[in-house]
């Protein structure tokens, strides 16, 4: 890291929080949620990715995550945590749901995906022309509703009723410095068609 | 300055309140519009607040800014004197990470706690308590979640701070208590008596009878 300090960051490879950081080391460390990623640096340990994604926001300033402007920021949080708090809900809900309870999760879901898109309003990441602190943060989602719908064999994303979104979610796959961090597709499907048979037991 | 600075807000709500609270701090005047939250919602809310359609949302010269804690960081933004988040990035880090805890999962809890019925209630009140000693535990030594004067994190526990205290005499449920919780109890009545806190808080017989209604429904509800 530029300031010679020492981070480590705890993940685990395959949970949805992992993607957005850029290097993964496997080291315990005790938080209050007991649960991952938390970021150690310089002893200190930070937990809650929207927390973390600031965090490294306000100390690595060479290339910011955030807007300068105020209300650029505030838009920014407002959308992280929009799909922080319903869209991973929602994908997580039609995930662990089974039958006709599944269906209209699914359809519960692919609402809040619609609204999501609103907010990119068209644009070619939540940025502009180059990726922010929302896309960074939201990503990860198009990836692991891929896989939830390979999984269930339900369609959450589409390029018919969501075209940007569609094509946000593979334009931000697709950037190299996030290809590197995106475990791959085989695992994960493995990863989590163990998970999904935890939860429909 | 020409300045257009609108709140759209609600007499009883924990989560308007903390607007009103920080720009107090920041001594920043603002106009403030009553909103009906149930039914009737006002076109002005429908509109700068599609997504959620919920108070508080805060307009600054056109532009509407929605979600309490996004709120209070973009008044800390905007207006550089008496900051309400810490300076220092790891202090911040910790603010935001007690704020996303109270209300993700204190106020829920809280809530769940006081408003469930029968077999149920043990289980909900067990864990909230499970939350509030977290909570205790992190306040120990301090006299403000902020330190020696209420900060992000203080706004944000607003619903410790008064509350809960009148949701629990409405529903006749014990969980933040003295005995159980001193250090939090304490820290509640110094945040109760903060100038800006004082002013800021809905009459207590009122949210009272509001809050009893809530739970007539909620009990009539969950009876059917």
């Amino acid at each position: 890291m530029a300031d010679g300090g020492e981070v480590k960051l705890l993940g685990f490879w395959g949970s949805p929080g992992s993607p957005q950081q850029e290097e993964l080391y496997a080291i315990a460390v005790q938080s209050v949620h007991k649960k991952v990623p938390v970021l150690v640096h310089h002893g200190k340990p930070i937990a809650e990715s929207l927390v973390i994604l600031e965090y490294i926001d306000e100390t690595w300033k060479q290339s910011r995550l955030l807007p300068q402007d105020p209300s650029e920021r505030a838009r920014a949080r407002f959308w992280a945590k929009f799909a922080d708090e319903k869209c991973v809900l929602a994908i997580m809900a039609v995930f662990r749901s089974e039958g006709e309870e599944q269906q209209k999760l699914v359809l519960e879901a692919r609402e809040t995906l619609k609204i999501l898109e609103s907010g990119l309003e068209g644009k070619l990441f939540f940025g502009g022309e180059t990726i922010n602190f929302v896309d960074v943060a939201t990503g990860w989602i198009g990836c692991w509703a891929q896989i939830v719908e390979e999984i269930t064999g339900t369609s959450l994303i589409d390029a018919e009723n969501m075209p940007s979104l569609d094509a946000w979610f593979k334009r931000f796959l697709e950037l190299p410095v996030i290809k590197e961090c995106v475990p791959p597709w085989d695992k994960l499907i493995e990863l989590n068609s163990g998970f999904h048979k935890m939860c429909v037991a | 300055m020409g300045e257009e600075l609108k709140l759209l807000g609600m007499w009883g709500s924990l989560f308007s309140r903390r607007v009103e609270m920080a720009l107090k701090i920041k001594g920043v005047e603002y106009e403030y519009s009553e909103q009906e939250i149930f039914h009737n919602k006002s076109a002005s809310l429908l509109k700068y607040n599609p997504v959620h359609k919920k108070v508080p949302v805060l307009i600054h010269n056109g532009k509407p800014i929605a979600e309490s804690q996004v709120i209070l960081e973009y008044i800390d933004d905007t207006w550089k004197d008496h900051p309400i988040l810490p300076q220092d990035p790891y202090e911040r880090a910790m603010a935001r990470f007690w704020a996303k805890f109270l209300d993700e999962k204190c106020v829920p809890a809280l809530w769940k706690a006081c408003m469930s019925v029968g077999p149920e209630r043990e289980k909900t009140q067990e864990e909230a308590c499970e939350l509030l000693s977290t909570l205790e535990g992190e306040l120990k030594g301090k006299k403000f979640f902020g330190g020696e004067n209420i900060g992000f994190v203080d706004i944000v526990a607003d619903v410790l701070g008064y509350w809960v205290g009148v949701l629990q005499e409405a529903v006749g449920v014990d969980i933040l208590t003295e005995d159980k919780f001193p250090v939090l109890c304490r820290w509640a009545e110094d945040f109760r008596n903060c100038p800006v806190v004082k002013e800021n808080l809905p009459p207590r017989d009122r949210l009272l009878a509001f809050f009893i209604t809530q739970s007539e429904m909620l009990n009539s509800l969950q009876q059917k």
